[in-house]
């Protein structure tokens, strides 16, 4: 399937409070990705927290799914360009995962199945505005758009909302990710359009 | 669902970057050691960037990523890259 060349409507027919600048509202989904996509089952789906902590800590699918779950309906801003109003998604919010964990760190390093790593501010994880999502509009979040289970973080562009999460690290130093390190902006606010590095 | 293309779909792009076609040139991966034709890499374009893998082992090649009009090339992938004799 071809996900380029997606229908889009324009800015204008959406609130322009909601459209950060640069963007353009969609209705579809489009599928972006850097590498082929992981098709890990659920049974075989881990995530854990490591690095500057006194012992990793890993959980299960199924644990993370008898954790307190967390739904938000929020808009999300690709990078390159199109921007998608009013997304549902369920998971456990990373206040939830981080809750117990003692750490240093001021820096996190998600990293993912496949090899893609994305880096951002532990600060911007935690407050309730990121998740681990594993459903998306009522329904179990699919590979192509992550699943099992992809890292949401909706106020930065949406590379840093890592697919196929399996981790993050807690850094003391703040380490580039994936597009990162090629040139793209290290934090992504799309409300400042920080699309590429010196943005 | 997939959104892979071979090397070809950037034959274009690699040419105004290496000044020369390239999609006869040999590479060899620096992972596997598979030895392609940058036509028959495993292309990601729907993406902040381009990607292209080797079809052997997925490993990361070349990654082209323009930033204000300049096309920034990190070819680190590869063991070994030669044009087309």
């Amino acid at each position: 399937m071809v996900t380029r060349g997606f229908h889009g409507r324009r800015s204008a027919e959406a609130d322009p409070s909601r459209v950060p600048p640069g963007q353009y509202v969609t209705r579809d989904f489009p599928v972006l990705s850097a590498g082929p996509t992981p098709r890990r089952l659920a049974a075989d789906w881990t995530f854990t927290i490591r690095g500057a902590v006194d012992e990793p800590v890993v959980w299960s699918f199924y644990e993370l799914r008898a954790l307190p779950a967390t739904s938000i309906t929020t808009d999300i801003h690709c990078v390159t360009k199109w921007s998608k109003l009013d997304t549902h998604w369920r998971g456990v919010s990373l206040d939830t995962l981080l809750a117990d964990i003692d750490t240093s760190a001021d820096y996190a390093l998600a990293f993912s199945d496949g090899g893609y790593t994305t880096n951002l501010p532990l600060a911007d994880l935690t407050g309730g505005q990121a998740m681990i999502a594993y459903e998306y509009e009522g329904e179990p979040l699919t590979a192509e758009h992550g699943g099992p289970a992809r890292l949401l973080v909706p106020h930065l562009y949406f590379w840093k909302s890592a697919k196929w999460v399996r981790g993050i690290e807690l850094r003391d130093d703040d380490h580039p990710g994936f597009w990162e390190n090629y040139g793209y902006h290290n934090y992504g606010d799309p409300w400042k359009e920080q699309r590429y590095a010196g943005d | 669902m997939t959104d892979r293309l071979d090397g070809n779909a950037i034959a274009g792009t690699l040419q105004a970057v290496f000044g020369t076609e390239m999609t006869t040139a040999t590479g060899v991966c620096g992972h596997c050691g598979d030895r392609n034709r940058l036509g028959a890499l495993a292309v990601y374009l729907a993406g902040p960037g381009t990607v292209a893998r080797c079809p052997g082992c997925d490993t990361v090649l070349l990654v082209l990523v323009e930033v204000r009009g300049v096309t920034c090339v990190d070819a680190l992938g590869f063991a070994d890259l030669n044009p087309a004799a």
